[in-house]
């Protein structure tokens, strides 16, 4: 499921939470209960310590806590040993824009989701099957996501009067039976942590601190979760502070051991490596914006041209400047810009000079930068708009994920402005949507939209690491001598004579000698680039520009149709295609006929997507976003798509997608 | 700091830039572009002034680029047969940032206006001072909006009326070089349009410096503002209103004394610390202030730059008020490149993308 490249649903395997066949299931659960408990099979125990191990087949887990608490941290260390493991994974952080919300708030309330499994995944889940709640604030944000019968593990140490109280109990939901459905593990978390590290010279306070290190020793147990690298990772981290490092680790020793010795935990659980759910091939777990910032990387060393970043922090794009900051020796320059406009400007001058020019930035920032890639249309050089969607307008949520960016990308600017846009499916996929933004930059001379969103940003799953020769050429020609014969036959350099291929203009930069020119935001004579404000000349200027992004070369869209009889076709873009197929996959289990698509390239469309459309009765979009894919597509093939839309911050979930998609696919 | 001479570090600041193999003309720099300012326009003679320095410099002219804003002396790179781009209001320096930082070969130069680099570009002309880029700024103040037809600008004084303001423009004018050197610009001039000699020296100045220069250039708009720079000018009145300083030089103006230099100087109020007027022949020269454009401290320049009045320009300095050396964006960029793969030797892609967590699916 990882590093699919402008492939629809229909390459993937058939197989999903839960499967569609019971092919890549390990046990023969009955599968219809999508997410609650993860039905088990028993094995005969093989733990050292005699107790029983069941074997399951997928497992979602829900890290929550205060954000302070280090719940990211806690998820990031879970998710690695689970990838090292070999299980398939997806990755959910949810966590609040303040970066220490008072403390015990239900606002402050900070939380990890991993879905992880032996077989292929496309989602972080729905309903977690484990809760570790590491306050009242915790357990009263997140229980209403956790099914009844679910695992919830609370510490009991920050569950005093007054804590409850913060948050709206009056009594406490240890006592009064809200909390009976569940199987629930009172576990005095930091009571346990600071005795274990009651050796170490750390103070109660610091001690406590490691308590999210005992939570995650005891789901490593549970779930059986090598524990080396975790270890190895905490020395790496303290490497300057050693006692810390030690008491970190003591602290995850003892959440193991209390697991194994504790007679409230009976039952650990093994999640077998997903071996069939993977091709053949190195992997590594990666999260969107680390998968975006190595394909700008890649583009870079592809295209050997200088990679030139020009950004101003804002959340969730931040951490792709962060890490393209650290790879200077691959010649990257990072410039943090006075704002916004200057972290284009920036970039759109260094693209002048021959970079790859990128900016990096999410919905506010591509506001502040449209006049500039407005320029850069006109000027028609290579560049790259990184918008790592969040909640808007204004503002709105910068921790939340949202796709209410399209409308923008496609038509935020004034004039006649066309910008391609590419978007991502998966994490991992950002990374070879990031080499397709910049191909279509490269070859056509113009700004590119890249549109990431915070679901990907922050959300992970495993990765095949590319060889070199998978990664595309992109190699660009430099004009180096005058490509125009005058009149009077002396020879000119055109900077706006245009390749009768792909109508990309020259692109000719300073040091070439010969070549000098001068090219600026206002309408420009066709050819020779001198101003130019002749309507007709204006007027073919237009349609040109036009041309060229509607002529860009995509690959077709294929729609996944197993059978060949649905008339429902789902068609999906970005962030939604892991839901999206999630839901599907439900469907067919259920033995409906449902089609699938989905699309990387928003602008132009595939050039067969009205066929395709046109070949169902009935098609859907659902959307993170109050249906601007569906405005597209009526406007452009006349399609009555329906539109399901959702704009709550969070990732669709696949059961409710599934209930939506079969209303919306019966219903006349 | 170390002190350099004017001749380091002109080296330093077009060491990268390749030399011209021939001769080059005033000719060689005019582009094919019919020049479309308004007959009689200061912009004329700044062009002409920037066409007949550019061969001193003795650069390859395809490594020359002009970056420009909005306004009407934004059209400047059209005219000049160099690399150029005419961009979007007030962008240039940090266009212009991007371009100088990734292109260590060129000779960059910006060219803005009041409006353009001080209004709705302020906060970029800034940054640019700040970061010390290796790029040059020419700010052409006329003290109104041209292009968009007579309203006040940032640098217009206050009272002004203007079509946009009947009754008088309400907010105070920006000094440029003050305001440049709060913004820890490392060079700062001041010239006029019509003095070619004067504008032609500073243009050299700033071209040997390395780093951001910012020149302020007063030049008049005939149309909107004509005259606005008169008692700069005029000869006669030129005498009170121009304080010519010159490095290493006692600051005097006005009409000569007896030794033939300026009547008046300036000295240093020693109970505030402030700089302020003296007439020579009353206070002896012992006490003049001796211009030190290289000073550490901006302190000095930037009261002298405090001694012009925005109304009638009078005691307005003219010349290079600050000259120091410090260290360079692009330059500082391109060491810690090199001392990544010093350090951690030339990227390797692979390995970046396999990351130090891998595991293997066999086939």
């Amino acid at each position: 499921m990882t590093n699919q490249v402008n492939s629809p649903a229909g390459q993937h395997p058939d197989a999903d939470e839960p499967a569609a066949n019971g092919t890549n299931r390990t046990n023969g659960t009955n599968g219809t209960v999508p997410d609650g408990d993860p039905a088990a099979v028993h094995t005969p125990g093989k733990s050292a310590s005699a107790k029983e191990v069941r074997r399951l087949d997928r497992v979602i887990i829900r890290f929550a806590g205060d954000s302070g608490d280090g719940m990211q941290l806690t998820g990031d260390r879970f998710t690695s040993e689970t990838a090292s493991f070999g299980n398939d994974l997806s990755t959910l952080p949810n966590f609040p824009a303040e970066i220490r919300a008072p403390a015990g708030t239900l606002p402050g309330v900070s939380s990890f989701q991993l879905h992880f499994a032996d077989h292929d995944i496309l989602t972080p889940g729905d309903a977690p099957n484990v809760l570790v709640a590491m306050n009242p604030a915790a357990l009263k944000a997140n229980v209403g996501d956790v099914p009844r019968g679910a695992e919830i593990i609370v510490n009991t140490d920050e569950f005093t009067k007054r804590a409850m109280a913060k948050v709206g109990y009056d009594v406490s939901p240890l006592e009064d039976g809200s909390l009976d459905g569940y199987r629930v593990h009172e576990v005095p978390l930091t009571t346990l942590t600071v005795e274990a590290l009651k050796e170490f010279d750390v103070g109660r306070k610091d001690a406590g601190r490691s308590k999210n290190m005992f939570a995650l020793g005891l789901l490593s147990w549970m779930y059986n979760r090598p524990t080396e690298q975790t270890e190895h990772f905490l020395r790496t981290k303290f490497a300057k502070k050693p006692q810390v490092a030690q008491a970190n680790i003591a602290a995850y020793r003892a959440g193991w051991n209390f697991g194994e010795t504790t007679e409230d935990f009976a039952v650990s659980y093994e999640v077998s490596p997903a071996t069939t759910a993977f091709p053949p091939g190195t992997y590594r777990n990666i999260s969107g914006n680390l998968a975006l910032a190595y394909g700008l990387v890649a583009a870079s060393h592809q295209s050997e041209l200088p990679l030139f970043l020009g950004s101003y922090p804002i959340t969730p794009a931040s951490d792709v400047l962060h890490e393209l900051s650290k790879h200077k020796n691959f010649g990257v320059r990072t410039f943090q810009a006075e704002d916004e406009i200057a972290g284009i400007g920036a970039a759109l001058g260094a693209a002048f000079g021959g970079a790859l020019g990128v900016t990096t930035t999410s919905g506010p920032g591509v506001a502040l930068k449209s006049e500039t890639i407005g320029l850069a249309v006109s000027l028609e050089l290579p560049l790259l708009i990184v918008d790592i969607q969040r909640g808007g307008p204004s503002t709105g949520l910068p921790t939340k994920t949202e796709q209410a960016d399209l409308l923008q990308a496609m038509y935020g600017r004034n004039g006649e402005a066309p910008v391609p846009i590419v978007a991502p499916s998966t994490p991992a996929d950002c990374f070879t949507a990031a080499l397709e933004a910049a191909r279509i930059a490269l070859t056509y001379r113009t700004p590119v939209f890249l549109l990431s969103d915070g679901y990907l940003a922050n959300g992970s799953e495993p990765w095949r690491v590319p060889e070199a020769a998978e990664l595309p050429d992109l190699r660009v020609q430099f004009a180096q001598v005058p490509n125009h014969r005058l009149d009077d036959g002396t020879e000119a350099f055109w900077p706006y004579k245009r390749d009768p291929q792909t109508l990309a203009r020259p692109w000719a930069v300073p040091g070439t000698p010969g070549l000098e020119h001068r090219i600026g935001g206002i309408e420009k004579q066709d050819g020779t680039g001198n101003i130019s404000y002749d309507p007709a000349n204006h007027d073919l200027m237009v349609r040109t520009r036009q041309a060229k992004v509607d002529g860009i070369d995509v690959p077709d869209i294929e729609a996944d149709d197993p059978d060949g009889r649905a008339k429902t076709l789902v068609l999906g873009w970005g962030s939604t295609y892991g839901p999206v197929t999630a839901a599907v996959r439900r469907l067919r289990r259920d033995g409906q006929h449902i089609a699938q698509a989905h699309l990387r390239h928003l602008n132009p469309f595939p050039s067969n997507l009205g066929a395709v459309l046109r070949r169902y009765e009935r098609v859907i979009i659902p959307e993170m976003n109050l249906g601007q894919l569906a405005t597209l597509v009526r406007a452009e093939f006349l399609v009555d798509a329906h539109s399901y839309t959702q704009v709550n911050g969070m990732p669709f979930k696949a059961e409710q997608l599934a209930t939506a998609l079969k209303e919306a696919s019966t219903d006349d | 700091m170390t002190e350099t001479t004017p001749e380091s570090r002109q080296s330093e600041a077009l060491s990268l830039v390749p030399k011209a193999e021939a001769a080059q003309s005033m000719k060689d720099f005019k582009s094919d572009q019919e020049v479309r300012w308004c007959p009689g326009c200061g912009d004329y003679a700044v062009l002409a002034a920037v066409q007949g320095f550019m061969p001193q410099l003795g650069l390859a002219k395809e490594n020359i680029v002009f970056v420009s804003g909005i306004g009407c002396s934004s059209r400047f790179p059209y005219y000049m047969n160099t690399y150029g781009m005419h961009s979007i209001h007030g962008r240039a320096p940090a266009i212009a940032t991007g371009l100088a930082s990734t292109r260590r070969d060129l000779s960059v130069w910006v060219v803005t206006g009041d409006g353009d680099a001080l209004s709705i570009g302020g906060n970029h002309l800034i940054h640019a001072l700040r970061r010390n880029v290796n790029l040059k700024i020419l700010l052409f103040n006329n003290r109104i909006y041209g292009l968009t037809k007579g309203q006040y600008s940032p640098t217009s004084e206050t009272g002004k009326i203007t079509k946009s303001t009947p009754m008088g423009s309400l907010d105070s004018p920006f000094n440029p070089v003050s305001l440049a050197l709060g913004a820890e610009a490392s060079f700062v001039a001041r010239t006029v349009d019509s003095d070619r000699k004067h504008l032609t020296s500073t243009l050299q100045a700033a071209a040997d410096h390395h780093g951001t220069a910012l020149v302020e250039i007063y030049q008049n708009c005939n149309i909107f503002n004509d005259g606005a720079f008169e008692v700069l000018k005029d000869k006669q009145q030129a005498q009170e209103a121009v304080i010519r300083v010159e490095h290493g030089e006692q600051i005097r103006f006005g009409a000569p004394g007896e030794d033939g230099l300026g009547s008046k100087g300036v000295v240093r109020d020693p109970a505030t610390g402030d700089l302020r007027v003296v007439d020579v022949a009353e206070e002896g020269t012992d006490a003049l202030v001796v211009h030190d454009a290289h000073a550490d401290s901006p302190t000095t320049a930037f009261a002298l730059s405090r001694l012009a009045d925005p109304e009638t320009l009078h005691r307005t300095p003219i010349g290079v008020l600050r000259d120091v050396r410090r260290p360079v964006y692009d330059t500082d960029m391109n060491t810690q490149l090199e001392a990544a793969v010093e350090n951690h030797g030339k990227g390797d892609l692979g390995a970046l993308l396999a990351g130090n967590d891998t595991w293997t699916v066999a086939g």
